[in-house]
């Protein structure tokens, strides 16, 4: 950082990369930043600075170290097990997925050379030639059925089982061509297969506890609740790739303690850092912050079926009183994007960015409520720790509330045991859902009248039926248009308040170069390793 | 008199095994309050009831919670400590490697600060009253009040990321040399040295200054027995019970009570292995981790015990 500038930090420093990396233009990023009262001139320079970021030519070599914030004994390198950020990132350096998700949130193909189908239900996977495992073995139709079929089991804890219960006919027609049947016609699933846990292992593996994959790295040490060492893979099909020669990970649960060892030099990389660490970050030279805003969120739910959400009004008028400039403000420091009370996120291609957030209007919020003749009554309001932000964001809705005579009275609970005693149970609550790739799960998942999780029991026929209709169409700009209206039916009509998508902040060393965003989650959507690069 | 000492060390160690028995069924009933099983867990938000079902019957969860407490217990008796439930790996290779770890780090951590507490303890009790005694004793009470991970923290931004002298991360991994394994044990050992070493400099001045005041080491000094000689050779034998008492139950916290040193410093022992288990109920890793914390508690207490009851000159 040799051109401060005033008011200007990493932060913004973060936010500009990333639009960069979404594709704005310079004109864009120069309106965005005279908006933000900055210089034209000052604008130039960072722009120069994260456009270099991103551009410069990859170098290899180097021990690469980053640190998690989370692991447990519980660590995984079965990729059907695989819970957390430490799994996925240790899965995607080892393994390969048939296809991934790129940073504007287009399908690409990995393994697969290309997926096919004409009627969306039956499915024709090519797959790439001359990829072997680390143990020597040629990668084939056998080993991807192997992988698949692994999720319909229950005895192996497939967190994708559900997702993964639509397949239903497998055959390999040749060496190195698959056939999926699904139940249904769905034309996500060449998204589907972008999932973590659908990683391609080799045929009748029992013992992941070896890592053996075609991915870009090859096991060294595992040793699950402390750390993993992978080195390059010298075979590995992608030209040029991996950059780094070995790629250590391990957690520093605590927050202070990650990073306190970015600072220090012990580390390259510190994921998933809190807001008031960042101002430590901003101060120092030598260190860079990425944001990524990819779908995960709190919300506030209020259930259709029971007192008050039952009244139509109440709901309307809730959807008012809610600020959201000030939830991203003050809730999440900054850490966030407004959201428009419907689950897919700017990332995603689906999203409908005509659909605008609802302004704060106490004084509608007050004629709906005078209308639902809740005025006076104490509305009970349940938050947690457990979802993310939302005693926070529960305070800031009563506030507003109080000003005009609205009563809610927060209920702050445990952690333990949130989701099973109070998530989806309690007339008003909240929620936190984490980010899925494609709308029709998020809609299956959240909103069709017969979803597991239905946070408001949303019941609509018509919503239903253009669910089934979207699913199987491979018309793209027909799906977009279906999904966009769903999106819109979602805002105006369910029980759900989404005010944010919530950002997550990685730090890094400035040495560190090559990291995008992801739409499935900060570091690169997990699979960092592959593409990052240290300057010598 | 032998006969009375090996007596009394047969009847700690009867009394031993019993607590660890009594220990490992309140551990075993605390565990089976908590909310949530094993499969419930592994599964995470992704748990429909028919998964968790499935899962539980594949881990062999459905049989009742005391019958697979008795076989690991059984276990136990022919030495096999079983298997974990989050990862199928036998359990005495997931402990063994970082019990070693807080071995050595408990190790490193006595040898430093036993003898400085000792010394501290002894001076100050032999110079009681004066400006250094006074000083001593105000350094060990705040440092006393002083909680760990302030103290750790403000070690990790002092020497780790402003002087950058020693690295903020214990990573065991990276000693290749005597003077690296300075580097990394520094600041873990200093910050528990600070909290377990006030108690002992407190209780072995207290101590001290108690048998100081008895009559038969005013007879020595009387006989004319110079002074250092009337504190170790009259004075200390008949104070040590208390001292290794006090020195055995600050050492005890060196097994179990690392957590948060371990977490700070992200070093691999035993304490945040046992935090892990109790966050996925994992019955056997959670067991055994009670026992050897247990057995480590028990071993101190009665080596305490069996030190006392040798340096009793009237018991010799």
């Amino acid at each position: 950082m040799t051109d401060r500038i005033t008011n200007w930090t990493s932060a913004d420093d973060a936010m500009v990369e990333n639009a960069i990396r979404r594709g704005a233009t310079r004109r864009d990023l120069l309106k965005l930043m005279l908006a933000g009262g900055i210089a034209a001139s000052g604008a130039g320079i960072i722009l120069g600075r994260a456009s270099q970021a991103v551009a410069a030519t990859p170098v290899s070599g180097g021990a690469f170290k980053a640190a998690g914030w989370s692991s447990s004994t519980a660590d995984t390198l079965d990729p059907a097990k695989a819970s957390l950020s430490t799994d996925y990132v240790r899965c995607c350096s080892l393994y390969n997925r048939l296809t991934f998700l790129d940073k504007a949130g287009v399908t690409q193909m990995e393994l697969a050379e290309s997926i096919e189908s004409k009627d969306a239900k039956t499915w024709t996977v090519k797959l790439r030639k001359g990829v072997t495992f680390h143990d020597g073995k040629e990668l084939t139709a056998d080993d991807v059925i192997f992988s698949l079929k692994r999720h319909l089991d229950p005895g192996v804890g497939s967190k994708v089982a559900k997702i993964a219960a639509q397949m239903t006919g497998f055959k390999a027609v040749d060496k190195s061509t698959v056939e999926i049947t699904l139940a249904d016609p769905n034309a996500d699933l060449p998204t589907i297969l972008a999932l973590h846990h659908f990683m391609i292992v080799a045929n009748g593996t029992t013992d992941f506890s070896k890592g053996n994959g075609t991915g870009a790295f090859v096991l060294e040490t595992f040793d699950p609740g402390n750390r993993s060492v992978v080195v390059k893979n010298k075979n590995y099909w992608k030209s040029g790739q991996p950059y780094l020669d070995s790629f250590e990970f391990f957690a520093i649960s605590d927050d202070n303690a990650r990073v306190n060892a970015l600072l220090s030099g012990d580390i390259h990389f510190a994921a998933s850092i809190n807001p008031r660490a960042m101002k430590l970050i901003d101060g120092q030279s030598g260190f860079t912050l990425s944001k990524t805003t990819s779908g995960n969120y709190t919300n506030l739910n209020m259930r259709l079926d029971m007192a008050p959400g039952n009244k139509k009004d109440f709901v309307d008028g809730m959807k008012y009183l809610v600020n959201r400039e000030q939830i991203v403000k003050s809730a999440l420091r900054g850490l966030g994007e407004v959201a428009n009370d419907q689950p897919v996120s700017p990332a995603n291609i689906y999203h409908n960015s005509d659909l605008k957030p609802k302004t704060f209007d106490p004084d509608k919020a007050k004629f709906h409520f005078q209308k639902a003749g809740v005025l006076g009554q104490s509305i009970p309001v349940v938050a947690s720790d457990a979802a993310t932000s939302s005693i926070d964001m529960a305070m800031i809705i009563q506030a507003a509330g109080a000003d005009i005579g609205m009563k809610l009275d927060v209920q702050r609970v445990p952690s333990d045991g949130y989701w099973d005693n109070y998530w989806l149970k309690a007339p008003i609550h909240f929620g936190n859902i984490n980010p899925r790739p494609t709308p029709d799960i998020l809609f299956s998942l959240l909103y069709a009248s017969n979803a597991p999780w239905n946070e408001s029991q949303y019941k609509s026929e018509k919503f239903d039926k253009m669910l089934v209709e979207a699913r199987g169409l491979l018309d793209q700009a027909k799906r977009k248009q279906i999904y966009g209206e769903m999106q819109a039916m979602i805002a105006e009509e369910a029980g759900t308040i989404i005010p944010a998508y919530i950002s997550n902040v990685d730090a890094l060393s400035s040495k560190v170069n090559g990291l995008e965003a992801n739409p499935l989650g900060g570091m690169m959507g997990y699979a960092m390793a592959e593409y990052l690069w240290l300057q010598a | 008199m032998r006969s009375e000492v090996s007596l009394l060390v047969l009847n700690r160690l009867f009394i031993a095994i019993i607590t660890l028995l009594i220990v490992s069924f309140a551990v075993f009933f605390a565990t089976s309050m908590l909310p949530g099983d094993t499969a419930s867990i592994l599964l995470g938000q992704a748990a429909t009831p028919e998964a968790v079902a499935g899962l539980r019957k594949a881990m062999h969860l459905d049989e009742p919670a005391i019958l697979r407490f008795m076989g690991w217990l059984l276990g136990l008796v022919k030495g096999d400590l079983g298997t974990s439930y989050a990862n199928n790996m036998p359990v005495a290779d997931l402990i063994g490697r970082r019990l070693v770890a807080t071995l050595e780090l408990a190790a490193i951590t006595t040898l430093v600060s036993v003898p400085l507490a000792l010394l501290l303890g002894i001076t100050s009790a032999m110079l009681r009253g004066s400006y250094y005694d006074r000083f001593v004793t105000i350094f060990s009470i705040g440092v006393i009040s002083v909680p760990e991970f302030m103290v750790a923290t403000l070690a990790v931004l002092l020497f780790a990321v402003y002087l950058r002298w020693l690295p903020a991360l214990s990573s065991i991994n990276e000693a290749h040399t005597f003077f690296d394994l300075l580097k990394i044990y520094a600041m873990p050992v200093i910050t528990l040295t600070f909290v377990i070493s006030a108690q002992m400099i407190r209780m072995t001045r207290a101590a001290l200054i108690e048998t100081l005041k008895t009559p038969y080491v005013e007879m020595a000094l009387l006989k004319g027995a110079s002074r250092s000689r009337m504190v170790f050779r009259h004075a200390l034998p008949n104070a040590l019970g208390p001292i290794v008492n006090a020195i055995a139950l600050s050492l005890s916290y060196l097994v179990g009570g690392v957590i948060i040193v371990e977490t700070i410093f992200n070093y691999p022992g035993i304490a945040k292995l046992m935090v892990d288990a109790v966050a996925t109920r994992d019955l056997p890793l959670i067991q055994s981790c009670a026992m050897i914390f247990c057995l480590g508690y028990l071993l101190l207490i009665t080596a305490a015990d069996i030190v006392a009851i040798l340096s009793n000159p009237r018991l010799r």
